[in-house]
């Protein structure tokens, strides 16, 4: 459905987008997961045909986006990382407007009614859309993007700004729309990405560092070989207790409160010490009173990806 | 380019400026009616198109300056840019707004001829030669109204630019008689939209002025499409 291939953007020296390329099926979830600034709305951006790209090609259901744009667009919903909404206008005239300016051919009111009440905004279709407040205003720019039922959507952050219960109603309807449409969406949360998406680029300084399904990434990502407790009890006793059970590489104090002393360890990859440290930690009566596996931000993650990457280079 | 025309139709009239553009015109013009034909007990009306000329230099800017910079300042331009459009359908919808609205201020002479035809003998040709300039010339200065506004997201930049412009194309003749050289002097007051307008106002129809004014205005909105797809590129 979308093919992408090698597709890059250089403002002048700047390599905003450094040759991307991936492909997204019918009816698959794909995301864009990255920082601030990583190319993903500039790759977005080229998707739409609404800047052009410096080189390779984006074909939306085989057709280039550059070539044929205006076939291309047809087929394609988007909503921006700002939603382009017109503030004068009321949602309904808004959405009539984009609906001719679409040139949609599906029954007017039937088709707009469906929308509004697929994202919920029924009851504000008569106000202006200047004084909605932004959650509102993101869902208008989801139905807008929604009017003419393109088979693909492209969502740039589709939740910032919402309420944490907007964002589990807007990912639940991602994911219905995803059944059948393709979908195209960024976020820099990686628990976001990893509700909502069957597929997920990773993509830092305009270069893609990961392409992979969920689950092959969330494995790769969060092994238990690295730990964080908060274990109660002299630090030499406990520490040196530690480092004694097999496999552990690493120790060290990175809290401290009330005598209860947070420990980060390490250990060799694919190898659990959480029976081993309980059972060590009772013989010393040292009580641990949290364990969990230590959560990887987004920048760890980037840190390992592109130095494994570069690792491998290197062998 | 149906959609956009009928969204902007409709902003003008949403937003004051719809509003202030056609109050300051319909008071000079009355203004103009009144001293040159009323008070002057002349059925002659070429004392007011000479001078409404002189207030659009002014009013045009402010009927356009929104055109394409709100667009980009809002980013609503996605919207346009990556809809199944063309970029000339986007530049001739917002081109045809602003001409009706205009088109509408210009309405407002017919009302004066009317009135002059009640006390006395008029001549119709003169004033529908006169018309058609003025709605000639108008049509020109809105693309380059238009123009200005696509540079810039601001309007208040885009709206002195497209006043500089529309002056200075204007007062080109009087420019061209500062030069000392006779054949720039001569191209420069054949491309003065004063001259070119100015015989309208005298009751002359020539069919070069009509195309020059057609002319321009293709152009400027050529020059716009241009704008626009050089900033996707960028």
């Amino acid at each position: 459905m979308i093919e992408v291939q090698n597709l890059s953007k250089h403002y002048g020296d700047k390599h905003a987008v450094d040759g991307i390329s991936f492909t997204a099926n019918d009816g698959e979830i794909l995301g864009f997961l990255g920082p601030n600034g990583a190319g993903k709305s500039t790759t977005m951006n080229m998707l739409t045909g609404y800047i052009s790209s410096t080189g390779g090609k984006a074909l939306i259901d085989g057709v280039d986006i550059l070539e044929n744009p205006i076939k291309a667009k047809k087929n394609i919903g988007y909503l921006p990382e700002l939603p382009p909404l017109y503030m004068d206008m009321t949602v309904k005239e808004y959405l009539n407007f984009i609906y001719d300016l679409k040139k949609c051919k599906l029954p007017r009111v039937s088709h707009l009614k469906d929308i509004c009440s697929l994202v919920k905004i029924d009851h504000v279709y008569g106000r202006i859309i200047g004084n909605l407040s932004k959650g509102y205003r993101q869902r208008v720019g989801l139905a807008q993007a929604l009017v003419g039922n393109p088979p693909v959507l492209i969502l740039d952050e589709p939740t910032v700004g919402l309420d944490p219960k907007q964002i589990i109603e807007i990912r639940t309807l991602i994911k219905r729309l995803g059944k059948n449409h393709t979908v195209i969406l960024s976020s820099h949360i990686l628990s976001e990405v990893q509700a909502v998406c069957d597929k997920i680029i990773v993509i830092n300084e305009g270069k893609i560092v990961a392409d992979d399904t969920e689950t092959a990434l969330s494995d790769k990502l969060q092994g238990s070989h690295i730990l964080t407790a908060k274990i109660e009890g002299e630090y030499e006793t406990v520490a040196k207790a530690v480092l004694n059970i097999e496999g552990v590489e690493l120790c060290k104090q990175i809290n401290e409160r009330d005598g209860v002393i947070e420990y980060r360890i390490e250990s060799e990859e694919g190898r659990d010490i959480r029976r081993e440290l309980f059972s060590e930690m009772a013989k010393l009566s040292c009580p641990i009173l949290e364990l969990k596996s230590a959560e990887m931000s987004l920048e760890d993650i980037f840190l390992q990806l592109t130095l494994g990457g570069s690792a491998k280079e290197e062998e | 380019m149906g959609a956009i025309f009928r969204r902007e139709v409709q902003s003008y009239f949403t937003s004051p400026i719809g509003y202030i553009f056609l109050a300051a015109f319909y008071l000079f013009s009355a203004f103009f009616f009144t001293s040159s034909s009323i008070q002057a007990g002349s059925t002659d009306m070429k004392g007011m198109f000479g001078n409404l000329m002189i207030i659009l230099v002014v009013l045009i800017p402010i009927l356009t300056m929104r055109t394409m910079a709100d667009d980009k300042r809002t980013k609503t331009d996605q919207c346009l840019l990556t809809a199944p459009v063309s970029l000339g359908g986007i530049v001739a919808g917002k081109f045809l707004a602003a001409f009706v609205v205009y088109t509408c201020a210009v309405a407002v002479t017919v009302v004066y001829a009317v009135i002059v035809a009640a006390y006395g003998e008029v001549e119709w040709l003169v004033i529908i030669g006169n018309i058609v300039g003025l709605e000639l010339y108008g049509a020109a200065f809105i693309a380059i109204g238009i123009f200005c506004s696509s540079l810039t997201e601001s309007q208040v930049v885009a709206a002195v630019v497209s006043f500089i412009t529309i002056l200075a194309v204007n007062i080109l003749s009087i420019i061209g008689s500062l030069l000392p050289w006779e054949p720039v002097q001569k191209l420069l007051t054949t491309l003065s939209f004063y001259e070119r307008y100015s015989g309208f106002t005298f009751g002359l129809f020539d069919l070069s002025n009509v195309l020059f004014f057609i002319s321009a205005a293709v152009i400027f909105l050529f020059l716009t499409v241009r704008v626009l797809d050089k900033r996707r590129w960028a």
